[in-house]
């Protein structure tokens, strides 16, 4: 079958997630990333949302963290205090699933304005839970669509801890959690070299080049030793995908989220 | 306990110019009819406190009623911005406003911390992120005893919350069903407390001993305002109108669309209005 390099990221996102991970899940572009895992080969993936929706099968694509699809297929829903001090701070959470207007070349992420704080150019919608999800997940993976407006070489504002403005501060800072392990992008997936924390592309999908990947960062972006093709997305993994994403443009009356 | 009230005479009786108020609901239970009974009534120089500050703070921010937003994301959820609240920040229209600006993790803490009568809250959290730069009120406490830092806010003690909720008794018993958010410790963080509800029954029918309720005793009154959460929902009754966050969009980007839209769907309106929106017995809205 054929697919969009949209299709291809999201496809490459659910493929890191595994069937026993407890998983904090971002709205958005994570958010169709790991219901298509746990509508493939992580049935029993549990999908966390901040609203205090735990262990929820949404058979749509919710709009907002709060859909009432959300409670209504949910394990149990707990107060939204519980869910950051019981659930995330307390350790429970294996990954957690993030997205960002930018990201540097360490996963630090800026969801809170472009420009300076005080007179932002554009102000964002802020942290909402990601501050604390960076931090207190076992770790994290990070979906962008790849530009060089979002993987940046600095962040404009660090609102969510990566490995840290050079690499090695959220270990100087005491945090015991991995943080982040993967960036999944519509033309590659990168991972931290284990040296430096610097995400490096490991591979590239189909169709895509070396030469796009660099001109699309705005960092001076590193290849590993040996790159690879990211395998195509098989029928079972498209058709899922495109089955949830017509069911919830049927629900909500708009364009599916990717 | 409650008194029982219309909505317009609970707002005229327990909201002040000036007061610090949170209007809670996470995306679930906004009590929107309030807060444009609220708008009707003019209130001004508002503090407004809410983790999401979705369309109803954007509308309350456009109608030049705030001087300060505590909040800790604010965006139309899974459509974009808040222009609204972008013009106020980046332009200061209507007129310029405060922020104070925080994590969803310290937001819950800190009405919890405020509903457990603590001055402040403490949490492992803001660790290498800017914000604590940016927000005086983002500090730290070491733990007496193991040394480790961790973050602390101030208790948040509003003036006033406001909440929708399912149903309430003729005592003015209030029942929270569904996504629950932080309406309880917000009700219990407050000076005084409004809550607006989809009914009020003889009795609560509570389907379970752990159903989340708030006595009459905790609240300074209660009214009944079917729909008063559209567009968005109320759990067991109806669905949030998905469509009318992605309308809002078009409607907020411009300030004199959306100075029209609200004088004909809001100051010209009433509570009684709400009844009508929910989707599944929608009339036309004027957009």
């Amino acid at each position: 079958m054929k697919y969009t390099s949209s299709e291809m990221m999201t496809v490459a996102a659910a493929r890191a997630l595994k069937n026993d991970d407890i998983c904090f899940v971002g709205i958005g572009l994570p958010s169709a990333a790991c219901n298509l895992a746990r509508l493939t080969h992580a049935p029993h993936i549990t999908l966390i949302y901040e609203s205090g929706t735990l262990a929820t099968n949404p058979d749509i694509l919710p709009l907002s963290i709060g859909d009432p699809e959300l409670c209504e297929t949910a394990l149990t829903t707990v107060p939204v205090a519980e869910m950051f001090r019981y659930w995330l701070q307390g350790g429970r959470i294996t990954v957690g699933f993030l997205s960002g207007a930018q990201v540097d070349r360490f996963g630090n992420l800026n969801s809170t304005v472009i420009g300076d704080y005080a007179h932002p150019t554009v102000r964002l919608p802020g942290s909402g839970g990601a501050t604390e999800i960076a931090t207190s997940c076992g770790k994290t993976f990070i979906i962008v669509r790849h530009n060089p407006r979002t993987l940046v070489s600095q962040v404009d504002f660090l609102t969510s801890l990566g490995h840290g403005k050079t690499g090695v501060e959220r270990k100087a800072l005491g945090v015991k959690t991995e943080g982040p392990a993967m960036l999944v992008t519509d033309l590659c997936v990168m991972k931290p070299d284990r040296a430096t924390n610097e995400f490096t592309v490991v591979s590239i999908h189909p169709g895509e080049t070396r030469e796009q990947v660099a001109r699309n960062t705005g960092w001076n972006v590193r290849f590993s030793e040996a790159v690879s093709e990211t395998p195509e997305p098989t029928d079972l993994e498209l058709g899922a995908l495109r089955e949830l994403n017509d069911r919830t443009a049927r629900a909500h009356g708009v364009a599916a989220a990717e | 306990m409650a008194e029982i009230l219309k909505l317009s005479d609970a707002i005229a009786r327990f909201v002040n110019d000036g007061d610090t108020i949170a209007m809670e609901g996470f995306t679930h239970l906004i009590p929107f009819a309030a807060g444009h009974e609220l708008i009707r009534q003019s209130r001004r120089n508002l503090t407004l406190i809410r983790m999401t500050p979705d369309i109803l703070y954007d509308q309350m921010i456009g109608m030049g009623m705030v001087r300060k937003l505590v909040f800790s994301w604010g965006g139309n959820p899974g459509v974009g911005s808040l222009h609204r609240l972008r013009d106020a920040i980046e332009n200061g229209w209507p007129q310029q406003i405060e922020i104070e600006e925080h994590s969803h993790a310290a937001m819950a803490n800190a009405y919890e911390a405020g509903a457990a009568g603590m001055p402040c809250a403490i949490f492992r959290g803001y660790q290498g992120s800017d914000l604590a730069r940016v927000n005086p009120n983002i500090r730290s406490v070491t733990c007496p005893f193991t040394g480790e830092q961790l973050a602390s806010v101030p208790s948040i003690r509003p003036d006033l919350a406001i909440i929708h909720a399912q149903k309430a008794d003729r005592d003015g018993n209030v029942l929270v069903e569904g996504i629950v958010g932080v309406q309880k410790e917000a009700v219990l963080a407050s000076r005084r407390a409004i809550a607006t509800v989809e009914e009020i029954v003889d009795k609560l029918d509570t389907h379970s001993p752990n159903a989340v309720v708030l006595p009459s005793w905790t609240l300074s009154a209660v009214a009944e305002v079917p729909g008063g959460p559209h567009p968005s929902y109320t759990h067991g009754f109806y669905a949030r109108d998905n469509s009318f966050y992605v309308a809002w969009d078009a409607i907020s980007r411009d300030r004199n669309t959306f100075l029209e839209w609200m004088n004909t769907n809001v100051l010209a309106s009433s509570p009684e209005a709400f009844a009508q929106r929910p989707p599944h017995r929608q009339v036309e809205m004027t957009a």
